[in-house]
Formats: C-alpha cells, sequence, structure tokens
C-alpha cells in the first residue's frame, strides 16, 4: 500500500484484493456485540469536508471509531474555510492539530493530490472524493459488493473480479464514481462498460480501459452488475439530455430492464438515488438491488483502508486480538 | 542614466544574427558600425566573442499588472524583468484595475514605462469598456493620446459578440490599428481549467476545446477579410488554429498570430502534477499541438513568439487547481525556451529568431524604432546572448516579483548578457543596470 489514497489507478491488484480481505475481515466484527477494535487507540482522524456529504462523513467517521480513532469532523460550512481561509492555511492548522490521517472531500478535483504532495502536511490523506475526479473508497466498497454476491466461494476471500461484465450507466462526465470504479474494476480483471448519452461521455474516454455503449438495452442481457449513477436533473438545463422522462425513458433502469438482465446480475447505486429518474421504485426496493448493503460494506472498506494506511501490517482481526488478549 | 550620451561601446566580434563575427560600434542611441577591426577609439570594449547579436527583442503580450495589481508586478519590476530576458520593447496588456480602456489609464502606463527606463512600454487599449464585450471603448482617443496605441485587445476575454468584433475591426481601419484577439468561445469553455483531452477525462477537470480557439479563429478571420483589416490572433495554441491561420495566409488575408514560449515546449501530461504552475489560459495543449506550433513558427504561418507574461502572487498559485489563477511568467525564460525549442531542434536560425522576436511583432505592432536591422544608422536595441550557456532556471533570481514559472528546475539554454536600449545598457554581464 502506499502512504495515501488519492486515486483507484494508484492501487495494485494486490492491494486492492488486500484491501478487500482486510474489509471482509473486519466486516465480521459487525456480527459481535461489541463493534469496536483498539487498533487505532491514540490516532487521530480528521474529516475535512469541504462539500455536504452526510452519507460519506459518517461513513468514515463509524470506520474510525471501530478502530477507537480519535475523530475530528472539520466542515467547511461555519468555519473559517467558508470565510476565505485558504486550503493551505486549513491543512496547516490540522498538521499543528497532530492529525495522523485527513479524509478530504472537496469540489475541486486534485485537491487531495495537492494536499498529500504540497508538504503542507505529514499525515496520510484518504480522498473521500474530489470534484469530478475520484471517489476511491466508493470504487473499493462497489468491488467489495460485487465480489462478495458474484464470486464463487464464500466471500470471495483471495479473489479479484475476472471475467466478470459490470455496466455503468449515468452521468459518467460528471462522476468521480465513475472513474474510480473504471479503474479500479479493470484492475480487478471485469470487464466494463459504460452507458450513457454521447453528451455524459467524457471527451478523451477512448484512453479508458472500458467499453462504450450508447445503448443500454443493448448491454443490460450480458451483464453481471449494472450500477446506476446519480443523475442530477439540473443536468437538463444545460442541453446534456432534452428532458427527465426522456433520460429515464432511454436511460433509467425499471422493471422491464431488469427482468432481461441475467438471474444472478444485481443493481448497485452509490446512493443517493433519484427514484423515478435513473432508478425506478421497483427496482430500488427489489432484493436485487444492492444500495443498502453497500452503505454497510463502506464502513468495513473505510476501516480496511484506515487500518491498513495507517501502519497495519499483520491481519486486520488477528492483531487486534493481540491486543485484546494483553 | 550613468552613462551619457555620446558613450560609446564595441562589441567586439559577436555573431550578428548567428552569422560571422563583426564588431558593432555603439555610439549614443545609434549603431554607428558594423564591421571587422573597428578601433575602440574611448569605447568601452566588451568582448563578444561566439556571442549571438540579435536587435532587441519586442514582446506584443505582456501583463505588467499596473495599475491595480502592483502585489504581482509593476511598470518597473516587468520592464526590469523583460531587459533581463533581452526585450527592448513590451507591449502592456489593457486587463489592469482600472482597465485600460481611456486614454487617461493608456498615458499613465505609457508614462511609468518612460520613467522606468528599462524599455520602451507600449500600452494596449481595451477593445471594449471594461472588457465587457459590450460597447467599444474610445480608439481613437487612445490612438491620439501620448501613448499613440496601435494594438487594441480585450486579452483575458474574447470580443465574442460577432457584431462588436467587426465594428471593432472596421472601426481601426482609420487609424492602421490592429485588433489582438483572445479566441476563447465563451459557451464552451464554460468551467474549463485544462486542455479538453485524454488527460482531462482523467483527471475530471473541466475541459478547454480546441474547438472554442478555433471556431473564433476562423470567425475572425473571414470577419477581417469581409472588412478588409486586420486582425492579430493572441497566444494560437492547436494544430487546427494553426491550419486556419494558414488557410487565411494563403488568401492573402491580414491575418498575424503569435505563439508564447510555454506553448512551444510544454503538453498537458504535465496536469497530472495538479501543480496549479501549469495552469494557463490558454491551456496547455497536446504534443501534437506543440509539434503543430514549431513547425508553423518556422515556416511563418505564425509570425511571432509573445510572452503572456502573467505574474501572479504566490497564494494565487499555492492552493488546489481550481482555486489557482491563469497564467505564467515569461520574460526572463523566453529567449532560452525559443533557443531549447526551435534553434537547437534546427527548426529556426537565428536571422529566423530575430524575425520572430523583434522584427515582425514590432512591424504588427507598428513600432518605428524596434525591429530595425543591425546597421549603422539604426538605433541601438540589440540583444547579446550567450547561447552556449546552460543553466537552471531558478526563480528565486527573478527581477519580476512573481515566481510563477512552469520552468522552475529545468535546465534550459542560452543567458542573455546584454541588453542595450538606444545604446544603454539595461543589462550587463547578465544583471541588470
Amino acid at each position: 500500500m502506499k502512504r495515501h489514497l488519492i486515486s483507484a489507478a494508484d492501487l495494485s491488484r494486490d492491494d486492492a484484493v488486500l484491501i478487500l480481505d482486510t474489509a471482509e475481515e473486519l466486516a465480521r466484527l459487525a456480527d459481535r456485540p461489541i463493534k469496536k477494535l483498539p487498533t487505532l487507540r491514540g490516532r487521530t482522524v480528521v474529516n475535512l469536508f469541504f462539500e455536504d456529504s452526510t452519507r460519506t462523513r459518517i461513513s468514515f467517521e463509524a470506520a474510525a471509531k471501530r478502530l477507537s480513532a480519535d475523530v475530528i469532523n472539520f466542515s467547511a460550512k461555519g468555519s473559517s474555510v467558508s470565510k476565505g481561509e485558504s486550503l493551505k492555511d486549513t491543512a496547516l492548522t490540522l498538521e499543528a492539530m497532530g492529525a495522523d490521517a485527513v479524509v478530504i472531500r472537496h469540489h475541486a478535483s486534485g485537491a487531495p493530490h495537492r494536499l498529500a504532495t504540497s508538504g503542507w502536511i505529514n499525515g496520510a490523506v484518504v480522498n473521500a472524493g474530489d470534484g469530478t475526479h475520484e471517489h476511491p473508497t466508493q470504487a473499493l466498497l462497489d468491488a467489495f459488493t460485487m465480489r462478495r454476491r458474484l464470486a464463487s466461494g464464500a466471500s470471495g476471500a483471495g479473489q479479484d473480479l475476472a471475467g466478470r461484465r459490470i455496466t455503468i450507466v449515468g452521468d459518467v462526465l460528471h462522476s468521480r464514481v465513475a472513474r474510480s470504479n473504471v479503474h479500479l474494476l479493470s484492475t480487478l480483471g471485469a470487464e466494463v462498460t459504460l452507458v450513457a448519452p454521447p453528451t455524459l461521455v467524457p471527451f478523451g474516454v477512448e484512453s479508458w480501459p472500458c467499453e462504450v455503449s450508447y445503448d443500454l438495452d443493448a448491454v443490460v442481457g450480458k451483464t453481471d452488475a449494472v450500477m446506476m449513477l446519480r443523475v442530477q436533473r439540473e443536468r437538463m438545463n444545460a442541453a446534456f439530455f432534452p428532458t427527465e422522462r426522456e433520460y429515464a425513458r432511454r436511460y433509467g433502469l425499471d422493471g422491464d430492464r431488469m427482468a432481461r438482465m441475467p438471474e444472478h446480475a444485481i443493481v448497485m447505486h452509490p446512493g443517493p438515488m433519484n427514484r423515478g429518474m435513473e432508478i425506478t421504485a421497483e427496482v430500488a426496493d427489489s432484493d436485487r438491488c444492492t444500495a443498502v448493503e453497500q452503505v454497510a460494506n463502506g464502513v468495513s472498506i473505510r476501516m480496511a483502508v484506515l487500518y491498513l494506511l495507517l501502519g497495519g501490517n499483520e491481519s486486520a482481526v488477528a492483531a487486534a486480538r493481540t491486543e485484546e488478549s494483553k | 542614466m550613468t552613462m551619457s550620451d555620446t558613450h560609446k561601446t564595441l562589441l567586439r566580434g559577436a555573431k550578428v544574427l548567428g552569422g560571422e563575427p563583426r564588431d558593432v560600434l555603439i555610439e549614443g542611441e545609434r549603431i554607428a558600425g558594423v564591421g571587422t577591426g573597428l578601433d575602440a577609439d574611448g569605447a568601452t570594449v566588451i568582448d563578444a566573442a561566439g556571442q549571438i547579436l540579435l536587435p532587441g527583442l519586442v514582446d506584443l503580450h505582456t501583463h505588467l499588472r499596473e495599475p491595480g495589481r502592483e502585489d504581482s508586478e509593476t511598470v518597473l519590476t516587468g520592464t526590469r524583468a523583460a531587459a533581463i530576458g533581452g526585450f527592448t520593447a513590451v507591449h502592456a496588456m489593457a486587463n489592469t484595475f482600472p482597465v485600460a480602456d481611456t486614454a487617461g489609464v493608456v498615458e499613465q502606463v505609457w508614462r511609468l514605462g518612460k520613467e522606468s527606463g528599462y524599455c520602451d512600454v507600449q500600452p494596449v487599449g481595451a477593445v471594449t469598456v471594461g472588457l465587457e464585450g459590450k460597447k467599444l471603448a474610445e480608439l481613437g482617443a487612445m490612438r491620439d493620446s501620448a501613448a499613440g496605441v496601435r494594438v487594441f485587445s480585450d486579452d483575458g476575454k474574447c470580443v465574442d459578440d460577432a457584431v462588436i468584433m467587426r465594428r471593432a475591426l472596421e472601426y481601426v481601419k482609420a487609424f492602421d490599428g490592429v485588433i489582438a484577439q483572445h479566441a476563447q468561445e465563451p459557451r464552451l469553455t464554460e468551467g474549463a481549467q485544462m486542455n479538453e483531452g485524454i488527460v482531462s477525462a482523467e483527471l475530471g477537470l473541466g475541459g478547454w476545446p480546441a474547438v472554442a480557439e478555433e471556431s473564433i479563429i476562423a470567425r475572425d478571420v473571414l470577419l477581417a477579410a469581409h472588412v478588409g483589416s486586420r486582425v492579430h490572433i493572441c497566444h494560437l495554441s492547436t494544430a487546427g488554429s494553426v491550419e486556419i491561420v494558414r488557410w487565411a495566409k494563403s488568401k492573402g488575408w491580414n491575418v498575424t498570430a503569435e505563439v508564447t514560449p510555454h506553448h512551444l515546449l510544454l503538453t498537458d501530461e504535465l496536469v497530472r502534477s495538479y501543480d496549479p504552475v501549469f495552469k494557463v489560459n490558454p491551456p496547455l495543449r497536446t504534443e501534437a499541438d506543440v509539434m503543430a506550433l514549431r513547425e508553423a513558427l518556422a515556416d511563418g504561418t505564425i509570425d511571432c513568439v509573445a510572452t503572456d507574461h502573467a505574474p501572479h502572487p504566490h497564494e494565487d498559485k499555492d492552493c488546489e487547481w481550481g482555486a489557482a489563477a491563469m497564467g505564467m511568467v515569461g520574460l526572463e525564460t523566453a529567449l532560452s525556451v525559443v533557443q531549447h525549442t526551435m534553434v537547437d531542434t534546427g527548426l529556426l536560425d537565428w536571422t529566423g529568431v530575430a524575425d520572430r522576436m523583434s522584427v515582425r511583432p514590432s512591424a504588427i505592432g507598428r513600432l518605428t524604432g524596434h525591429g530595425r536591422p543591425i546597421a549603422a544608422g539604426e538605433p541601438a536595441n540589440l540583444t547579446l546572448l550567450d547561447s552556449a550557456y546552460r543553466g537552471v532556471v531558478n526563480p528565486a533570481g527573478f527581477a519580476s516579483r512573481s515566481r510563477n514559472t512552469p520552468y522552475e528546475g529545468r535546465e534550459l539554454p542560452g543567458r542573455v548578457a546584454y541588453t542595450f536600449l538606444r545604446g544603454r545598457a539595461t543589462v550587463v554581464d547578465g544583471k541588470l543596470v
């Protein structure tokens, strides 16, 4: 593992499988009466959120707390950031407070990279979503969910996603989730197809390790997982598509389309969902939709990432057991 | 001004435009003679053996930031940087605070230039009031002012309204003016952060597509042809733009274009660092664009090199990419980059460099005292280059008030040893006088 987690593209196959396996071990904790390990006792994790994202922040917060880290939540709203304090000054402040890891969500693509390489701080940097660049822990939790649902054998420990066909549908252009997933899933051996109206496919996509299709119906029949991306209604006003209804008809997942998916195939959504837009209520509430499972898996993945970045070399749970028995 | 007007300087053995060694005698403000074995006769003698003598360089595109942003540059610090870079004249862009859209502001900049004494400062006037693209500024008043403005530009912003652009092109015909267009279709570049392409797709940064530049250039060469005026294209950056300018010139239309040193060397791959020192407008493009620009500068499709020297205070670059200002300083490294990309590659000889960095920009700006031959009787605006020098760029030593260079730590060839402004040395042995 590297010292920071900025981009899913930085992860080798072995790194990625290690994170998934570690998360699998840590997930077992959730079944225990006391869901807490002493592993990161005395370490400080700062959640530095320049964008509203309650879901991601509480997921990181739960992960850090289950590892017994001290958690400081720094939200840009109501803080000095809204008064014009620079990212640099904020970083220097956190450094002075002794942050061991900074989990950053920022509206500017590259802000976590800048934080990690600028020399402003010494701690580990975890990208919790930057602009339209990446959201690597989301991709990891998605891969974790797929492996659990699709892999042969119990939970798929040690395995990758070789040969699995994954379809990602929606606003790829503005999606950090899609970028991270394309990198990670291809590293794990999956075959990724992006489906979107041409207006929402990035110029330059031809260099990505994936296929691109404009036709959802042509793809759903031969896929192991369909990941629906959130589509903001405002995109309509920038002429990315004519109307919500036309978008929903051509690129939304409804019961009919889901019925044409292979029987074992799952429906994923990073949330929050726009019911009636990219996904109908029927699909969202079906057993095949893993949206809620993804949230639970997110905590395990973020525990694994914090554990590995903050110095865990041994098996996570084994290390915890050793400490518990002291 | 320690030297009197009759002071004599003899450059011994300089390679005039890279040719055979010649002695060049400067007397007062003019070149008194060019030959071999000239008599020193009381002159200060400078051993110029092996060094390249060029006409003083002329920049069509400099941001001196004064008035308004004296924290990043002033006319004095900017012209000092220009002298270090071998320039004897710069065109000061109009996007100051207040905007140089009246005779008053251009005269202020012109007067500050006179006082600085390091190089001639020719103010550029705004095309429209406040650079807002809505209403023509008083172009005639700026032309008739002491500053004698001939080049008009809303640089930083595009004159995107086709009617305003047409009227401006027509209007300046009355006094042989030229409109220098910052070609950037605004709707196609909303939220643009870097070149739109493979790298922007990966980095998730808003794309600045080549077509946003090319579509405006195509429109403007057609407009210039239609109204019989002349248009100058600022900082041309794409292979497609080169094709359009080449086509317009083949029609005999009065179109000129400039390229920046950074677009001759750097590509959008550098943006992968997310280091805002590489953030510039127009953005760094691809390797194919860089090669097309070099070729076009070599064959004359692109008339000149212009620095787009754009100083910014440290804090405006010491931040995340999205929050950073666009622009790079360039005066002090321009000639080195041109030597590296054009001369050392065999694309251009030193006569060509003199043409693209002095003769043609002077002609476009209608400067009479610059871009002249190196011959007896001509104004002694001269740059002596030690082309054998190799050095690593260290912004700490810059004369500019700002340090936002994309070349920090990079080895570049060439160093300006002497710059003469009308016979008076502004740079001696690589240092400001």
